[in-house]
C-alpha cells in the first residue's frame, strides 16, 4: 500500500488531468477518441485522493509557508536597501548623474517641452514608450480574444433588465461628463506645458465614457464608440504613432535635421510631435479602457 | 542605530517590504482575484520605490517654468517616466488576468485554484 | 553608416504596424501578413547579419537624435543578428508547418488575434535581441509575456485557459522580480544603457561599493529571467502549457520566447555586470547547480509521462537546463556552447511539436502513447522527420543535438575541477535518459499497430505541402549545422568574443 502511494507521488505530473475538448467549438473536432477503459486503468484509482491530501496538506501550512517566503525575501531585500543611497539626497548616483544634468538643463532647448517628464518620454527615451502604447494594445487583443462573444441576442436581453432607470445617477453624469471630458482634453493637450499627458487624459477620458454608459446604457454610446470606430481610431493613432517616431528615429539614427522642432517652448503647438503624440495616446487610451469596460461587462463593444 | 538602517532608507524599506507581500500573495494564494490584488500591490511597491529614487529633498517638480534651467532646482524626471511606463504595463497585465480570471469563473463558478484542478480532475474523471 | 543598420527599425516599427493591421482585418489576410512578416524579418536580418559579420564589430543605432547616456539605443552586433536571423527562421517556419493546424483548433473569427500577437512577439523578440537598453529590455519582455500569453490561450478551452493562468502567474513573478533588479541597479548607478552601466558597476565591484544592492539585483535579474524560461524549481508550468497550446504556438513557445529571454540574461551578464563580476559573484554557481538538476528532474519526468506533448514538454525543461549549465560553467567556452545549444533547441523543438501534433491527428488525435503504436506507418514522413529531430535531442552523430553535447563536454572539460567531474557526469547521464525516452517513441511509432488506425484524420492539419516543406526545411537545417558545424562554431566563437 504504501510502495503504491509512493509510486503515485512520483507520477502525480504524469496523468494529463486536464485534458478534454474545446470549450467552445466541440462539435469541430466529432473524432476525437474514445480512451480505451484497460488503458489507464491501473493507474487511475489511487490519485484523486493522494491529490486531496496534498490540498489539505498546503492548506494547513500555506500561511506558515507564505510568513516564512515573505520574511526571508524581505530580510534579503532589506539587506540590500539599507546599503543604499540615502533617500532625498541630493548625491546619490541616480541625482547626480550626468543623464539628469542634460535632461534638465538642456531638455527644453532641445525637445521645447516645458515638462521636462514629458519631453523624456516622448523625445529621449521615445522608444520605451512606442513600446508601453503597445503593451495596452497586446492586452486589449487578449481582453478581445478571451471575451469578445459572437453571440449577441441573448446578452442583449440580459442587460435590458440590469439597466435601470436610476435618476441620482443620470441626473450627477449630467453635470459630470462634460467637466470630466473637458478636463481630459486639457489635460491632454497640455501634456507638454504641465502635469499631464496622453495616458492620464485618456484614462479621464474614458472614465467619462465609462459613467455615460453606466447612467443611460450602452445602447445610446454605441452610436459614438462601437467596433468600426474603435478600430478606426486605434489603427490611426497607432499608425500614426508608429510612423512619425520611425521617421524621428530614423532622422536621429542618421543624423538628419526632422522637420519637427522644438518650437517657442510655452506655445500650445510646440515640441515637435510630442503634442499630437500625446493626442494619439490619449485617443487609444480612452477607447482602450472603454473597451475594457464594455467588454467586460457585456461580451462586444 | 534604527535611524541609520532604516529610517533614512524608510521609503525604500517599505516598498520592500510590500513587494515581499504582494509577491507571495502572487505566489501562493489561492484565490484568484486575491492573486491579481498581490500582482498590483507588488507593481505598487516597485514604482513606491523608483519614485522614491527621483525625489531629492528641497527640490521641485521638473516643471520648467522660468526660462533658465538649473540643475539644482529640480528633482529628477527619469523616474517619473520610468513609472508611468510602469503604470501602464501593470494596468494592462492586470485587465489580462482579470479576464481569465473571468473566464475561469464562467466556466467553473469558483475563483480558488484549487476547486478549479479539483473540478477539471472530477470532470476527467466522468469522461470515458 | 551603412544603410542596412537602418533595416532594425523598420522591421521592429513594421511588426508593430503588421499587429496592428492584423487586428481590424480577415482571418486569412492576417495569415499572410503574419507569414510575410517573418519572412522578411528573417531576410533583412540575414542582409545586417553580412554586413555586421562582415565588420566583425558592433554598431551601435541610436533611436532618436540622442546618443547613449541619455536617449534609447540598439546595438547590432554579429551575435545578435545570427540569434535573430535564427528566431525569425524558426517562426517563419513554424508559422509555416503549422498555419494549417490553426483552423479547427480557433475560433473562426478569432485566428486573427492570434497573428497579432505573433507580430507583436516578432517585434518583441527582435527588440528583446538587439536592445541596449536595460528599461527598453523591461517593456519588451511585457509585451513578449503578454503576446505568448495570448497566442497560448487563443485555443480558447478550459485547459488552456487554466494553462494561461499558471502560465501568467510565473512570468508576472518574473516580471516583478526583474522590474526590481532593473530598480536596484539604477539606484546604485544611475544609468539604465548597457554600455554606462558596464563602466559603473565595474567601477563599484572593483571599489567595494555596494556589494549587497549590486549583487541583489544581479540574483533578481538571474531569478526573473530564470522564471521566465522555466529553469528547474520553476518549470512546472511547462508540461500544462506546451501541451494545451496549439502546435505552432507550443512551437513558438518553446523555441523562441524562452529563448530569447535566456539571451537576454547571456546579454545582460555580457554587457551589463560583465564576466568578471558575475564570475566572481556566485551566481554562476547556483545557475550551473540549477541547470544540472534540471537536466536529470527534466529528464526523469519526461520518462514518467505517458502524454506525447507532455513528454515533449519535460524534455523542454532539460534543455533548457543544458543553457544553464554552460552559462554556469565558463564565461568563454560555456557560453558558446550555451548559445549553440539556444540554436539547437530553438531548431528542434518546434519541429518535434509539429510532428507529433501531425502525428497525433492521423491517428485521430490520440496523445497516449498506446494510442500511437504504430502511426509512423500511417503517417511515414511524418514519423521519419520526428525521428530524425528526435535522434538530435539525443545526440546522435551528424546531427545539431551532438555538436551541442560536445561543445558541453569541451566546456566541462575545460573549466575548474569541481565543475568537471558532474557537468561530465550529468551530460553522460542525460544522454542515456534522453535516449531512454526518445528511442522508446520512435521504437513506438514504428512498432506494428496493436490495432489498425480506422479512425479517420482530424480536420486540420491534414497532408499540405507547407508542413511538408517545413519538416524539410527543419532537417536540411539539423542536419546542414550538424554537419557543417565546424565553420559555423568558429563564426560563433568569433561572434561572442566580441559580444
Amino acid at each position: 500500500m504504501k510502495r503504491q502511494r509512493f509510486k503515485t507521488w512520483l507520477s502525480q505530473w504524469r496523468e494529463d488531468r486536464f485534458d478534454w475538448t474545446s470549450e467552445t467549438m466541440g462539435e469541430l473536432h466529432p473524432s476525437a477518441p474514445q480512451a480505451q477503459p484497460e488503458d489507464d486503468a491501473w493507474r487511475d484509482r489511487p490519485v484523486r485522493r493522494l491529490y486531496e491530501g496534498e490540498l489539505k496538506f498546503f492548506r494547513s501550512t500555506f500561511s506558515y509557508m507564505a510568513a516564512v517566503l515573505a520574511f526571508v525575501m524581505i530580510f534579503f531585500l532589506l539587506r540590500a536597501v539599507v546599503e543604499m543611497p540615502n533617500f532625498g539626497s541630493a548625491d546619490s548616483p541616480a541625482s547626480t548623474s550626468p543623464v539628469i544634468k542634460r535632461y534638465i538643463e538642456d531638455g527644453l532647448k532641445e525637445t521645447g517641452a516645458v515638462n521636462i517628464v514629458a519631453g523624456v518620454i516622448l523625445d529621449y527615451r521615445a522608444f520605451d514608450t512606442l513600446g508601453e502604447s503597445h503593451v495596452l494594445f497586446t492586452a486589449s487583443v487578449a481582453v478581445f480574444i478571451l471575451l469578445l462573444q459572437t453571440v449577441p441576442e441573448k446578452e442583449k436581453e440580459r442587460e435590458r433588465r440590469i439597466l435601470q432607470d436610476d435618476l441620482i445617477l443620470k441626473k450627477t453624469a449630467q453635470v459630470l461628463i462634460p467637466l470630466l471630458v473637458l478636463f481630459g482634453i486639457y489635460v491632454l493637450l497640455n501634456g507638454h506645458l504641465g502635469p499631464g499627458g496622453g495616458f492620464s487624459g485618456g484614462a479621464i477620458i474614458g472614465s467619462s465614457f465609462i459613467l455615460y454608459s453606466l447612467a443611460y446604457g450602452p445602447e445610446r454610446l454605441s452610436s459614438l464608440i462601437n467596433m468600426k470606430t474603435y478600430r478606426a481610431i486605434v489603427v490611426s493613432a497607432l499608425f500614426f504613432y508608429s510612423l512619425s517616431k520611425c521617421y524621428s528615429f530614423f532622422c536621429g539614427a542618421n543624423h538628419y535635421e526632422t522637420i519637427f522642432g522644438p518650437g517657442t517652448p510655452g506655445a500650445i503647438f510646440s515640441a515637435g510631435l510630442i503634442m499630437p503624440l500625446n493626442v494619439a495616446v490619449g485617443m487609444v487610451v480612452a477607447c482602450t479602457m472603454y473597451g475594457f469596460y464594455t467588454v467586460f461587462k457585456q461580451g462586444r463593444l | 542605530m534604527f535611524e541609520e538602517f532604516f529610517w533614512n532608507n524608510r521609503i525604500q524599506c517599505v516598498a520592500v517590504v510590500l513587494f515581499a507581500v504582494g509577491f507571495v500573495t502572487l505566489l501562493l494564494h489561492r484565490n484568484l482575484l486575491k492573486k491579481v490584488i498581490g500582482l498590483n500591490i507588488m507593481d505598487t511597491a516597485a514604482y513606491l520605490f523608483l519614485t522614491s529614487l527621483g525625489y531629492i529633498s528641497g527640490r521641485t517638480a521638473p516643471i520648467i517654468t522660468d526660462g533658465a534651467p538649473a540643475m539644482e532646482k529640480y528633482v529628477n524626471p527619469l523616474p517619473a517616466g520610468l513609472v508611468l511606463t510602469g503604470i501602464v504595463v501593470s494596468v494592462s497585465v492586470t485587465a489580462v488576468m482579470l479576464s481569465l480570471s473571468l473566464r475561469l469563473y464562467r466556466r467553473y463558478h469558483t475563483l480558488n485554484l484549487d476547486d478549479i484542478y479539483q473540478e477539471i480532475h472530477r470532470e476527467q474523471e466522468r469522461e470515458p | 553608416m551603412n544603410f542596412c543598420l537602418n533595416f532594425v527599425l523598420f522591421l521592429v516599427v513594421l511588426s508593430l504596424m503588421s499587429a496592428v493591421l492584423c487586428a481590424v482585418t480577415k482571418d486569412a489576410f492576417a495569415r499572410g501578413v503574419s507569414l510575410a512578416l517573418s519572412a522578411v524579418s528573417c531576410a533583412a536580418n540575414a542582409v545586417i547579419l553580412t554586413y555586421v559579420g562582415g565588420e566583425m564589430k558592433n554598431f551601435t543605432y541610436m533611436m532618436g537624435h540622442y546618443p547613449h547616456p541619455w536617449g534609447n539605443e540598439l546595438r547590432l552586433g554579429p551575435t545578435e543578428a545570427l540569434l535573430s536571423v535564427a528566431f525569425s527562421l524558426i517562426l517563419f517556419l513554424c508559422l509555416l508547418g503549422g498555419h494549417k493546424g490553426l483552423k479547427g483548433r480557433i475560433d473562426p473569427g478569432k485566428e486573427k488575434y492570434f497573428h497579432t500577437m505573433v507580430c507583436l512577439l516578432q517585434a518583441a523578440f527582435l527588440v528583446l535581441v538587439y536592445t541596449n537598453d536595460i528599461f527598453t529590455g523591461y517593456v519588451f519582455i511585457e509585451i513578449c509575456t503578454l503576446a505568448s500569453c495570448g497566442i497560448l490561450m487563443s485555443r480558447q478551452n478550459g485547459r488552456s485557459i487554466l494553462a494561461s493562468v499558471r502560465y501568467m502567474i510565473f512570468s508576472l513573478i518574473g516580471s516583478g522580480l526583474v522590474t526590481f533588479g532593473i530598480i536596484f541597479l539604477y539606484a546604485v548607478t544611475g544609468h539604465l544603457l548597457f554600455p554606462e552601466l558596464k563602466e559603473s558597476v565595474a567601477a563599484l565591484w572593483a571599489g567595494g561599493q555596494y556589494r549587497m544592492p549590486l549583487l541583489a539585483s544581479a540574483s533578481l535579474l538571474c531569478i526573473g529571467l530564470a522564471i521566465k524560461s522555466g529553469l528547474f524549481p520553476f518549470h512546472l508550468w511547462m508540461a500544462d502549457t506546451y501541451s494545451a497550446a496549439i502546435p505552432a504556438a507550443s512551437g513558438i513557445l518553446s523555441g523562441i520566447v524562452s529563448k530569447a529571454y535566456v539571451f537576454f540574461l547571456i546579454k545582460i551578464i555580457f554587457n551589463v555586470y560583465g564576466t568578471d563580476m558575475f564570475y566572481a559573484s556566485g551566481l554562476q554557481n547556483v545557475l550551473f547547480i540549477l541547470g544540472c538538476a534540471g537536466i536529470i528532474v527534466g529528464s526523469v519526468q519526461a520518462i514518467h509521462e505517458n502524454n506525447l506533448f507532455r513528454m515533449i514538454a519535460y524534455s523542454s525543461a532539460a534543455q533548457i537546463g543544458y543553457i544553464y549549465m554552460g552559462i554556469g560553467l565558463s564565461p568563454e567556452a560555456g557560453i558558446t556552447a550555451a548559445v549553440f545549444q539556444i540554436l539547437t533547441h530553438a531548431a528542434t523543438k518546434p519541429a518535434l511539436f509539429l510532428t507529433s501534433s501531425l502525428l497525433s491527428d492521423t491517428a485521430g488525435g490520440a496523445k497516449k502513447f498506446k494510442n500511437l503504436q504504430g502511426i509512423g506507418y500511417a503517417n511515414f514522413f511524418g514519423g521519419f522527420t520526428f525521428s530524425v529531430e528526435a535522434f538530435s535531442m539525443i545526440g546522435l552523430p551528424f546531427t545539431m543535438g551532438f555538436i551541442a553535447k560536445y561543445l558541453f563536454a569541451l566546456a566541462a572539460y575545460d573549466s575548474t575541477a569541481v565543475k568537471q567531474l558532474p557537468a561530465l557526469l550529468v551530460l553522460a547521464v542525460s544522454t542515456i535518459l534522453n535516449t531512454f525516452y526518445f528511442a522508446r517513441t520512435v521504437i513506438r511509432i514504428f512498432q506494428n499497430p496493436i490495432r489498425p488506425h480506422t479512425s479517420r484524420p482530424r480536420a486540420g492539419m491534414g497532408m499540405e505541402w507547407s508542413f511538408y516543406a517545413a519538416a524539410a526545411l527543419f532537417i536540411v537545417l539539423n542536419l546542414a549545422l550538424g554537419i557543417l558545424s565546424r565553420p559555423f562554431v568558429d563564426f560563433l566563437g568569433q561572434c561572442l568574443s566580441i559580444f
